[in-house]
């Protein structure tokens, strides 16, 4: 668990020293993120094989308990609503027909064009 | 004597009340989401934020004060992020195939994404920096956050149209793709973290590991993709 955890933390860390150290508009965790996975693939080729677990002991297990319960760690920002109540009671109505039709709009598309793309280049 | 207002005093200001009260609306979330037998419709997330929300309006909190408490579950967001690198390796194999695929599908699904909900929030006369508070919403909350504060939106604003687009896609999400009869997995899962972020990614991963996969990958390169572009695109069209 402490593995896992530290593992992650320090991805993190050099994802966000990356990040400012070379002014990338990409945040810190998704540069970490990409720096996890290019470090287990290359783990995988220097050994040859694929390993059963994947990185340090106790990696995976961390990532599934975080992961188990991502909608949780979105709740605090979410709570911060209540500091533009006035601004939903002016603009609710293109605020809401935004989030909704967009995020359906960008769901059904995307969808139909993957499912089109996956045929056609397997 | 118990001096109540000392107490008061006391919750009000220490992390741990704000924190303990995080979990307990999420457990109570959870459970709620439970009885309505796990339905799309009835978001643990939502639950958790309604209730939360309607405590700081009654008891007069402030926000501020609370997120000194909850921000140590909000901090585990990055290592969360960062720990979507586990289910994309265990499904590599599987997902390398689909790779330009995939990309090509995020980068135009991110872009139709963000230009209907702004053409909606123009056409029905939003403020300028409610508008760009909108066009990052598909992205993962700190990073649509960097964006909107980089083309003049509100960045707490933009958090709770993040949010609010997740728990859209999370909870209609799956009905649309029925309805537009998408079956493959993968891009079932594609269309879930392109458009809904780690919320449809939650989702994902607790319908199916492909699907699970496939959109934490799609949420990763639509970070990407969203934070490298939209600032240019922006400049350009409204600049």
């Amino acid at each position: 668990m402490i593995n896992g955890l530290t593992l992650l933390l320090l991805c993190q860390l050099c994802g966000e020293v990356l990040a400012r150290a070379l002014h990338l508009p990409v945040p810190g965790p998704v540069i970490g993120m990409a720096l996890l996975f290019a470090g287990l693939l290359l783990r995988d080729r220097l050994r040859g094989s694929p390993a059963e677990a994947p990185g340090a002991p106790g990696l995976g297990q961390t990532a599934d308990t975080l992961l188990m319960h991502l909608g949780l760690l979105f709740v605090p920002a979410g709570v911060g609503v209540v500091v533009y109540l006035p601004q939903l009671a002016r603009d609710w109505a293109p605020l809401s027909l935004a989030v909704v039709a967009g995020t359906l709009a960008g769901i059904a598309f995307t969808g139909r064009l993957a499912q089109a793309l996956i045929r056609r280049l397997g | 004597m118990v001096d109540l207002a000392q107490i008061w005093v006391y919750l009000a200001r220490d992390p741990l009340a704000a924190l303990t009260a995080t979990l307990l609306a999420w457990m109570a979330g959870l459970r709620l989401a439970a009885l309505c037998r796990w339905h799309p419709a009835a978001n643990p997330v939502l639950f958790a934020v309604a209730l939360l929300a309607a405590a700081l309006l009654l008891t007069g909190i402030e926000y501020r004060q609370y997120f000194q408490g909850a921000q140590f579950v909000h901090f585990l967001l990055g290592p969360a992020t960062v720990a979507l690198a586990v289910p994309l390796y265990r499904q590599w194999q599987h997902v390398r195939r689909s790779a330009l695929a995939a990309l090509l599908a995020v980068i135009a699904g991110g872009g139709v994404a963000a230009a209907v909900g702004v053409a909606f929030a123009l056409m029905l006369g939003a403020a300028p920096e409610i508008t760009a508070s909108l066009a990052p919403r598909s992205v993962t909350t700190p990073v649509a956050m960097g964006i909107a504060e980089q083309i003049g939106g509100l960045p707490g604003l933009t958090a709770a149209v993040v949010l609010a687009s997740g728990v859209t896609g999370a909870t209609l999400g799956p009905m649309t793709l029925n309805a537009m009869r998408v079956k493959d997995w993968r891009a079932r899962g594609l269309a879930m973290g392109t458009a809904a972020h780690g919320l449809g990614t939650a989702r994902a991963i607790a319908v199916n590991a492909t699907a699970g996969a496939f959109s934490g990958m799609a949420m990763g390169l639509n970070a990407l993709a969203t934070a490298l572009l939209l600032p240019l695109l922006w400049r350009l069209v409204f600049g």
